[in-house]
C-alpha cells in the first residue's frame, strides 16, 4: 500500500529550528538520497543508524529501513527495469 | 526594472504598436514586412495540410524548452505527421497582465529559434491582453500550413492487419520534464524536455520511400493515448513488447518515486509509425541510430492496445484517465 | 530468448505448478500489490486451482466518504489551504454528484498537492495567516510521517496547521477478512512496506490464533511470485507460520524509531472503514498533547454518520474480496476512474481500477 522506493544516501545534515537547544535531536535528520539519478530531500527521523552510503527504502519523503544486500542482488530478487535502455 | 506587460499592451493603440515593434518583430523573417491584418501566400501545388493547437503549459520555463518551443514545434510536428512539409505558421499570444517583460523576450527569442528549426516561416499573428488574474502568464495559439510530400494518404484508415509499430526514440522525457519543474524534481543530470522537430524524420523515410500507413506524434497522454486511439479508429487490435518499450533509466526511476507510468508521460518530439512488414527493415535502418525501435504490430482483433510482458503475459494498455498526479500508494 | 527475470519467472511459475496439489485461495492485502499482479499478468500464470483474493490494503479506498465530505467542505471555506497526496484527489465523498477535490480546486478551493506530509510545514510557514489542513491517510507504513509532522509542528510551535486524520492499520482487517462468515481466504500475502515499520509480531499472533500461513513479500513480480510460492509451500505442508520473504528490507521487529514516533504521537481507537465497517484498533487518534493540532476539533467537525444512501457501489464486498470487480453491475459503465461511484475506482490501489486498466 506504499510505493516506497531504495535509493543511496549521499550527504547527512541536520536541519533543527533556529533558535532550538543543543543536541542533535534525531527529529531534524535529513539525507540527500539518490535513487538513480533522480535527487531527493529525506527525512532520517526514523533511521539514527543511518550513514552515508547506506542504501534506504524511502516512502512519503522518509527512510523507514536500511536495504540490506547490495544492487546485484536487488536486481536478482527484484528484475531490471522493464523497459528497454535507449 | 520590473517592466510587465498592462492590459493597455493590448488595446490597440501606441503601447500596442509599441509592444509588436520592439518585442514581437523578430518573430516574422522579415522584420521590416508591414504587418496587415492577413499574410499573402504563394500558392504551392498539390495538397495542403492544415493545423492549429493552443498551449497552456505550467510552468511556461522548463529544462530544455518553454511554452514558445513547443507551440512552434508542436504544430509544425501535426502537419509532419500528415506527410506534409511545414511551410506557414499564425502565432496568437494571449498575455495576462503582470507578465514579466523579460519573460515573453525570452519565450518570443525561443519561438524564433523553434521557427528556424522547424523550417517555418511566421506569417501572422495576434496579441491579446487580459486582466490579471484572468490567464496563466501566457497561452499560444498556433496554426500552421504545410505542403503534402507523401505520395499516399497518412491515415489511421490505411492501417492494416500484419502492419508493424515503430516508435521514434524513446518515451516520457518531455512529460518527466514537466513534472520535475512542477513538483520540484531534482534530476541529475537534469532530463531535458525532447521537444524536436519531426519533419526531417518523415522527409527521410519518404525520401527513402518508406511506405507509411500512419503516423502520430505522441504528446499528452503518451504513448499509451497515441496507440489507443489509432487501434480505435482503425478498430483493430495492437500489440506491443514492453521490453522493447525505450524508456531512459533517468525517466523510468523517477516515474517509480512518483507513480507514474512512462507510457503515459507526454512527448514531444516522439512519434509512432504504422507501416506494412515490408517497410520494416528500411523504415528501421533510417530511425533506430536515433533511438527508434520496433515495438509491435498489428492484427485482426477488438480495436485495442495489448501490452505483451516479458513473461509472455498479456494486459491492456489504456490511456490515463484525466490529469496525471502523483501518488504515495 | 528470454531475459534472466521472464527466466526466474519461468522456473517460479513451474515451481508452484509442481508445488500445488489441492485448489487454495490466497490473499494478498495490499493494493499494490494487487496492481503489480495484475499489470505484470501473473494472475495468469497461476496453475489451475490457485485463486487470488484480493485484498482492503488501499488506504485510499477505506478512508470513510465522512472523511472525504470533510476534506471537500474544508477546501471550500475561503482562506484554508487543504493540502492532500495526489490518491485522494479524484475519490468522490458519500455523494458522488458532489465531486472531489480536484473539482474543489477548480470551483476556486485551494487544494494542493503534496508527495511528503513534511511539505505542509513549509507551507504552514509560508502562509502564517492561512489555516493549512493535511488530509493525513495511510497504513502503518505512512503513519510514522504523520507522526513526525506533528512532533515538528508542535517543536515549531505553528499554530495554523492541523491534521484531517484517517490513519487505519492493517493486522485488524485481515482479522474481520478472516473472521466473517464464509471467509475463503487460506494464506495470505502481507505488505511488505507496512511489515517494514510493524515487524512480524502481530503477523504471528494471527498465524498462529487462525492456523493459516502468512508471507512477507515485496512488490515486484518476481517477488510476488515468490512469496505465492512460499506460501502455497507452507499450505501445502500444513506449516502455517509467517514467513518472511523480503528480508532485505523488512526486519522481523521492524523500525523501533518509527513504531517509537507512532507511539508517542497516536494512540489507537476503533475506526470505521469504508465498506467494511467499524472495526475495533483499527484506526489512529492523535494523543491529548497533540490535540491541538486536530482538524475536527479545531473546526468543530460533526461526526457524520457512514452511510451512502442510494449509491450502488458495492466496494466493501469488493475490498472483503467476496466480490470481484467484474462481478458488479456499475464496473465499466456506470462507474469508470472518469465518473467513479466509489473509490477503489480511482485509486492507483483499487482492485477495479486495476481490472479497467489492465484486465483484458
Amino acid at each position: 500500500m506504499c510505493l516506497a522506493v531504495p535509493g543511496r544516501i549521499l550527504t547527512i545534515d541536520h536541519q533543527p529550528p533556529e533558535g532550538s537547544s543543543e543536541g542533535k535531536d534525531p527529529l531534524w535528520r535529513i539525507a540527500q538520497v539518490d535513487f538513480g539519478g533522480v535527487r531527493q530531500q529525506v527525512s532520517l527521523a526514523c533511521l539514527p543508524e543511518a550513514q552515508v552510503g547506506d542504501r534506504v527504502i524511502v516512502h512519503v519523503g522518509i527512510a523507514l529501513s536500511l536495504v540490506e544486500d547490495d544492487e546485484e542482488a536487488e536486481v536478482e530478487a527484484r528484475g531490471t527495469l522493464p523497459w528497454a535502455q535507449p | 526594472m520590473n517592466a510587465c506587460i498592462q492590459l493597455a499592451h493590448g488595446g490597440g493603440g501606441t503601447l500596442m504598436q509599441q509592444l509588436i515593434d520592439r518585442e514581437l518583430r523578430c518573430l516574422y523573417n522579415d522584420p521590416t514586412q508591414v504587418l496587415h491584418d492577413a499574410a499573402r501566400l504563394e500558392r504551392p501545388p498539390g495538397l495542403l495540410a492544415f493545423s492549429t493547437d493552443s498551449y497552456v503549459v505550467q510552468p511556461l520555463e522548463f529544462c530544455g524548452g518553454d511554452i514558445g518551443s513547443l507551440a512552434i514545434t508542436g504544430t509544425a510536428n501535426d502537419l509532419a505527421m500528415a506527410g506534409a512539409r511545414p511551410l506557414h505558421l499564425s502565432v496568437a499570444l494571449i498575455l495576462e497582465e503582470g507578465l514579466p517583460l523579460g519573460l515573453l523576450r525570452r519565450l518570443v527569442a525561443s519561438m524564433a529559434a523553434s521557427a528556424r528549426s522547424c523550417g517555418v516561416a511566421i506569417r501572422t499573428g495576434d496579441t491579446k491582453v487580459v486582466e490579471r488574474g484572468k490567464g496563466d502568464g501566457i497561452f499560444i495559439t498556433t496554426s500552421g500550413i504545410g505542403v503534402v510530400e507523401a505520395p499516399f494518404a497518412i491515415d489511421p484508415l490505411a492501417i492494416q492487419p500484419g502492419d508493424q509499430i515503430l516508435v521514434s526514440g524513446d518515451l516520457g522525457r518531455h512529460g518527466l520534464a514537466i513534472m520535475a519543474a512542477r513538483h520540484g524534481l531534482d534530476l541529475q543530470p537534469p532530463v531535458a524536455s525532447d521537444c524536436a522537430p519531426l519533419w526531417p524524420l518523415v522527409e527521410q523515410l519518404l525520401a527513402a520511400q518508406v511506405q507509411l500507413h500512419c503516423l502520430r506524434d505522441l504528446t499528452r497522454g503518451g504513448l499509451a493515448s497515441a496507440l489507443q486511439e489509432l487501434a480505435q479508429a482503425r478498430g483493430l487490435e495492437f500489440t506491443v513488447e514492453n521490453k522493447q518499450l525505450p524508456v531512459l533509466e533517468a525517466v523510468a526511476r523517477s516515474c517509480e518515486l512518483l507513480g507514474f507510468d512512462p507510457l503515459h508521460l507526454a512527448n514531444e518530439g516522439r512519434f509512432v509509425a504504422v507501416l506494412p512488414p515490408q517497410h520494416l527493415g528500411s523504415a528501421l535502418a533510417l530511425l533506430a541510430p536515433l533511438g527508434g525501435r520496433h515495438i509491435g504490430s498489428v492484427r485482426q482483433g477488438p480495436g485495442r492496445v495489448l501490452l505483451r510482458t516479458e513473461f509472455g503475459t498479456e494486459r491492456l494498455l489504456i490511456p490515463p484517465s484525466g490529469e496525471l498526479l502523483p501518488r504515495i500508494c | 530468448m528470454g531475459t534472466a527475470v521472464s527466466t526466474a519467472m519461468a522456473r517460479l511459475a513451474q515451481q508452484l505448478g509442481a508445488t500445488v496439489s489441492q485448489p487454495w485461495t490466497l490473499m494478498e492485502v495490499c493494493g499494490g500489490q494487487t496492481h503489480a499482479i495484475v499489470r505484470s499478468g501473473l494472475d495468469q500464470l497461476l496453475p489451475p486451482g490457485l485463486r487470488l483474493i484480493h485484498g482492503p490494503g488501499c488506504p485510499v479506498c477505506v478512508t470513510p466518504a465522512a472523511t472525504i465530505d470533510a476534506a471537500l467542505g474544508l477546501a471550500a471555506r475561503p482562506g484554508l489551504i487543504l493540502c492532500s497526496y495526489g490518491d485522494m484527489l479524484r475519490v468522490p465523498g458519500s455523494n458522488p454528484a458532489a465531486g472531489d477535490l480536484l473539482q474543489q480546486r477548480a470551483a476556486g478551493g485551494d487544494v494542493r498537492l503534496l508527495t511528503s506530509p513534511l511539505q505542509a510545514i513549509a507551507l504552514a510557514k509560508a502562509h502564517p495567516e492561512r489555516q493549512v489542513v493535511f488530509l493525513a491517510v495511510g497504513f502503518e507504513t505512512t503513519a510514522p510521517a504523520t507522526a513526525l509532522l506533528a512532533r515538528q509542528a508542535l517543536a515549531l510551535q505553528l499554530n495554523n496547521l492541523s491534521l484531517l486524520l484517517a490513519h487505519v492499520r492493517v493486522p485488524p482487517a485481515m482479522e474481520a477478512i478472516i473472521t466473517a462468515p464464509g471467509n475463503q481466504v487460506q494464506g495470505f500475502l502481507a505488505a511488505g512496506h507496512v511489515c517494514s515499520v510493524m515487524g512480524i509480531s502481530e503477523l504471528q499472533l494471527l498465524a498462529r490464533q487462525h492456523q493459516l500461513p502468512v508471507v512477507v513479500t515485496g512488490f515486484e513480480p518476481l517477488e510476488l511470485m515468490q512469496g505465492l510460492l512460499h506460501c502455497v509451500q507452507l499450505l501445502e505442508a500444513g506449516t502455517p507460520r509467517v514467513v518472511n520473504a523480503y528480508g532485505r528490507v523488512v526486519r522481523d521487529g521492524g523500525n523501533p524509531a518509527a513504531q517509537a514516533l507512532v507511539q508517542e504521537v497516536f494512540e489507537l481507537v476503533a475506526q470505521t472503514w469504508r465498506g467494511l465497517g467499524t472495526l475495533p484498533a483499527s484506526g489512529l487518534a492523535l494523543r491529548p498533547p497533540y490535540h491541538q493540532l486536530d482538524a475536527r476539533r479545531r473546526f468543530q467537525l460533526g461526526q457524520t454518520s457512514e452511510g451512502e444512501p442510494g449509491n450502488p457501489c458495492i466496494s466493501g464486498l469488493i475490498l472483503q474480496g467476496q466480490k470481484n470487480p467484474v462481478d458488479c453491475p456499475a464496473f465499466g459503465k456506470r462507474c469508470r476512474p472518469e465518473h467513479p461511484l466509489g473509490a477503489p475506482m480511482v485509486s492507483s490501489e483499487g482492485a477495479c481500477a486495476a481490472y479497467h486498466h489492465y484486465r483484458p
